[in-house]
């Protein structure tokens, strides 16, 4: 798709770059295991150490593609919000999905017990979690919806969705207040975010999910397009706005809210990534930023998570610190560079 | 060619905004080819009419080859694909604009005079039949209006096509433009400037005691 050859070499050494992060990913952690019998068990060989095949294939391939999958869903939602709302500012959760998803945990986690004493913890689980973390950012996500068929004017939604999420906040913030530190810490625990332990069912859901909402994002890329030159003149070039905002909206709804239901929300990730995509690529050109954002989500959040599992200890860091620590200094140092802001 | 004046707020752009359908109706109707506005779908009416706006583009990190191309969404694939015609018909604007030398420069990297012949390219390129400026000259010098009015008009004189723009610059129009329209409070006339002139329609257009419309040179005098 990328339509210049200075392009298409940036995308292949951005692809072998993302393999090379998918095979390190797997090679380290607290276990670390050699490169070479990664590779073997990777390449579908038998491994002569049982328990390496064992923690490849149940926990590091499947905690690989997560991130490959949250990455690249959160870029892609962070640039359809900011060419939709023409706001670099904007990320995926600017429509109020992961306090809304925060809410749905929270109220499962410490909102439950408060209710009715019997609700007992042991309901909480990642299965339950993912449903209530996914209803959370649905209410909110709708409420927005309902609004956006309503009002004109994007900026008014873009307002509405911090109102949105304000609120929900809030609400996290009164069931805080009110629970008990256990169950405090398992909500933070949660709000960390984490790209480990789902399930190969719960993985293939995502997928499927995050598939949909890339492909209803590559059928916007012409409007997108569009949008960069303002509301008025994609409209008078032909773009059914309302149609073309309900679709940018949905696509983010599915890429962001899924992520946000399995892995936490996971913050910086969808703002930065466009930024850091349009700096390499110097264009706003959606058909070549769509895969760009994609691929480069996909590398920034497996170096992430690759970091975040400090190698070689038995430690594992919050992932949603280790993406801004690494995160922020990128995009600043590469504005402080450029001198300037691409937008 | 025909320009819309009258003073501030008398509603030029809401006029010339209402017809573009870039806000809805207060009153009466529109009708193209017979049909209402209302009727024709986003991708129908961007093949009838082009506009250029006031609003300056969100997005400057774009070539004015790529923006200008974006006037071309009308008859692109799902995609925007641009077809050999479509990149003909590109090139085609960028010569009759003048904008060869800066073709492959990004928007951010141009004047103001330049980037309004963009628009006016990208609109150009949109290839309908019907295009509407509104103030296309404001922020230029005087010979950079005189530019950009003279190009549409040659534009209309050679291509057939409808341009209708709203202007402060009435003695600009009053020389380049066939017809005008002067909107007054209650009435409006439309005509052939010099029709106009010998109506004494300008006349009106602003208080005598401050300033005085001159028939014979078609300008205004500022009465101290």
């Amino acid at each position: 798709m990328p339509t210049s050859n200075k392009n298409r070499i940036a995308f292949l050494a951005l692809l072998l770059i993302l393999m090379f992060c998918f095979v390190l990913n797997i090679s380290l952690g607290s276990i670390n295991i050699p490169l070479k019998d990664t590779f073997i068990a990777l390449l579908g060989g038998d491994l002569t150490d049982e328990s390496y095949a064992y923690i490849i294939r149940n926990y590091r391939i499947p905690k690989a593609l997560t991130a490959i999958l949250v990455g690249s869903a959160l870029s892609l939602s962070g640039l359809l919000m900011q060419t939709l709302f023409r706001n670099p500012l904007a990320g995926p959760f600017v429509l109020g999905i992961s306090s809304g998803a925060s809410l749905g945990a929270a109220i499962l986690i410490m909102g439950a017990s408060l209710i009715a004493g019997w609700f007992s913890i042991s309901f909480v689980n990642d299965f339950s979690l993912a449903v209530a973390a996914s209803l959370g950012g649905l209410l909110v996500l709708f409420a927005v919806m309902a609004v956006a068929t309503r009002i004109k004017d994007t900026m008014a939604l873009l307002i509405i969705g911090l109102m949105f999420g304000s609120i929900t906040a809030a609400v996290v913030t009164v069931l805080s207040y009110f629970t008990s530190a256990e169950k405090l810490q398992l909500f933070i625990y949660w709000s960390f975010g984490s790209v480990g332990n789902l399930s190969w069912q719960q993985l293939g859901l995502l997928l499927a999910i995050i598939l949909l909402g890339i492909v209803l994002s590559i059928f916007s890329i012409k409007s997108l397009n569009a949008l960069l030159l303002g509301e008025n003149y994609a409209r008078s070039m032909g773009v059914p706005l309302k149609k073309a905002r309900f679709l940018i909206i949905l696509s983010t709804a599915l890429l962001a809210g899924s992520v946000t239901a399995f892995a936490g929300p996971i913050a910086f990730i969808g703002l930065a990534v466009p930024h850091l995509s349009r700096q390499i690529f110097d264009t706003t050109n959606h058909k070549t930023l769509v895969p760009a954002v994609l691929v480069y989500g996909a590398i920034l959040l497996l170096l992430c998570d690759t970091l975040a599992q400090l190698p070689g200890s038995a430690y594992i860091l919050p992932i949603n610190a280790v993406t801004s620590i690494i995160g922020a200094p990128i995009v600043i140092w590469l504005l402080l560079r450029k001198k300037k802001m691409i937008f | 060619m025909a320009a819309i004046v009258g003073i501030n707020g008398i509603g030029k752009s809401t006029l010339l905004r209402t017809l573009g359908a870039v806000q809805p109706r207060i009153s009466g109707d529109i009708r193209i080819h017979d049909k209402a506005l209302e009727s024709y779908s986003s991708t129908q009416l961007a093949e009838e009419l082009s506009l250029v706006l006031t609003e300056s583009v969100a997005s400057k990190n774009l070539t004015v080859r790529e923006l200008i191309g974006l006037g071309r969404q009308p008859y692109t694939n799902w995609i925007g694909t641009l077809s050999t015609k479509d990149q003909k018909i590109i090139t085609n604007a960028i010569q009759r604009v003048g904008l060869e030398n800066i073709a492959s420069k990004k928007c951010y990297e141009l004047s103001d005079g330049q980037l309004q012949k963009v628009m006016v390219a990208r609109a150009l390129a949109q290839d309908t039949a019907v295009m509407f400026l509104d103030e296309p000259t404001t922020h230029l010098d005087l010979f950079h209006k005189v530019q950009i009015i003279k190009l549409l008009r040659s534009i209309a004189h050679e291509t057939g096509k409808t341009i209708l723009y709203t202007t402060h610059e009435i003695e600009l129009a009053i020389q380049l433009c066939d017809k005008m329209l002067i909107m007054e409070q209650g009435k409006s006339t439309f005509g052939a400037p010099c029709d106009l002139i010998e109506q004494k329609s300008f006349e009106a257009l602003f208080p005598a005691e401050t300033i005085l419309f001159d028939p014979n040179t078609g300008s205004f005098r500022i009465q101290n």
